[in-house]
């Protein structure tokens, strides 16, 4: 690979873009493209399928066989809330090469000391979240308990193509808030995409373990829709 | 904390803008139980400093020898490892699948 076309994939990356690279393996010849100009290019069809799976192999092509390599980008995790839960949660999520961020206004519960080299972000969520990015590679889950914050917060999630939301709180905590969202303009349908109990019925009981239900659920929508979408 | 495939491709660009050999090691099929899927990368320099992972620590020694090979010659080569055999192949998966791995220059 050409040292150009290495910074240009590193730097598609670092922007939370996707990428594929196209190898001939026989004879070395390569090119990048980008998730922007795939439909540009002569092999579209197989790239975007590719795309859309997040899965890189090899192609029979016209041109002879060549390997595509997909580069999407890291999942992110954002979490709504410094909580005792979140204690566990987030270097659990960086142990599952996520990005990480937690945001919480209360600047009692954001601090560096509560979580060490994660990143915090102690403000509201109207602030906070804009500049994350929050798309299609996002799991986003709200757990302060308090209207205040995690309902605006969900609104947001809620209009963007987050993977997986999930919301902390009983069957009965969740029918409120699933009345004051609609009220707060979301759709039935939208609202339907909230995981609510929260996390796989694994029995937890410790904040420790509900993180684990929480990341269990969130890895079981990464991957199971992956694999429902290569066998369709 | 693991490296995660974007920190290996970082390290390979600033490698090789310290003037470092690089090689790209890639795995582009597998068969049967493969430890890592296609796609997953190697990175290596020409002293054999290597980072990432193309099947969770079975052949990688392999790979670093023969990118070191390819660093000099500048020409990618296509490896293929299967089930560890003494009698067949120096270095084999012992979880019995078998992979590709194509190996290039970062130039």
């Amino acid at each position: 690979m050409k040292i150009d076309m290495l910074q240009a994939l590193n730097a598609e990356r670092d922007a939370r873009r996707a990428v594929v690279v196209v190898t001939d393996v026989e004879s070395g010849a390569q090119r990048l493209v980008k998730a922007v100009d795939v439909e540009m290019d002569p092999l579209a069809e197989v790239l975007e399928k590719r795309l859309r799976m997040a899965k890189s192999g090899m192609e029979e092509t016209a041109q002879g066989r060549v390997f595509v390599t997909v580069y999407v980008p890291s999942p992110q995790l954002v979490i709504i809330g410094a909580v005792h839960i979140s204690q566990t949660l987030a270097p659990l999520g960086r142990m599952l090469d996520y990005d990480v961020t937690v945001v919480d206004p209360r600047t009692a519960f954001a601090t560096e000391e509560r979580f060490p080299n994660i990143k915090v972000i102690a403000d509201w969520p109207d602030v906070a979240l804009p500049p994350l990015n929050i798309d299609h590679y996002t799991a986003f889950v709200a757990l302060t308990h308090d209207p205040k914050i995690d309902d605006p917060a969900l609104l947001y999630a809620l209009e963007r193509d987050c993977f997986y939301i999930g919301a902390l709180g009983s069957r009965k905590t969740h029918a409120k808030r699933l009345a004051r969202l609609k009220e707060g303009g979301a759709s039935d349908a939208s609202l339907g995409r909230i995981h609510a109990p929260i996390g796989l019925a694994i029995g937890a009981v410790s904040p420790a373990e509900i993180a684990v239900s929480i990341m269990g659920e969130i890895t079981q929508r990464l991957r199971v829709k992956a694999d429902k979408a290569e066998a369709a | 904390m693991n490296m995660r495939d974007e920190d290996i491709l970082k390290a390979a660009e600033d490698w090789r803008k310290e003037g470092r050999g690089v090689a790209l090691a890639t795995v582009i099929e597998t068969w049967g139980s493969a430890p890592r899927p296609t796609g997953s990368n190697l990175v290596i320099d020409n002293e054999g400093n290597f980072l990432g992972s193309v099947s969770g620590g079975c052949v990688e020694g392999a790979v670093v020898t023969e990118a070191i090979d390819v660093i000099d010659s500048g020409k990618p080569k296509v490896l293929e490892f299967g089930v560890a055999d003494e009698t067949a192949w120096k270095v084999g998966l012992s979880c019995g699948g078998t992979i590709r791995v194509y190996v290039e220059k970062v130039n």
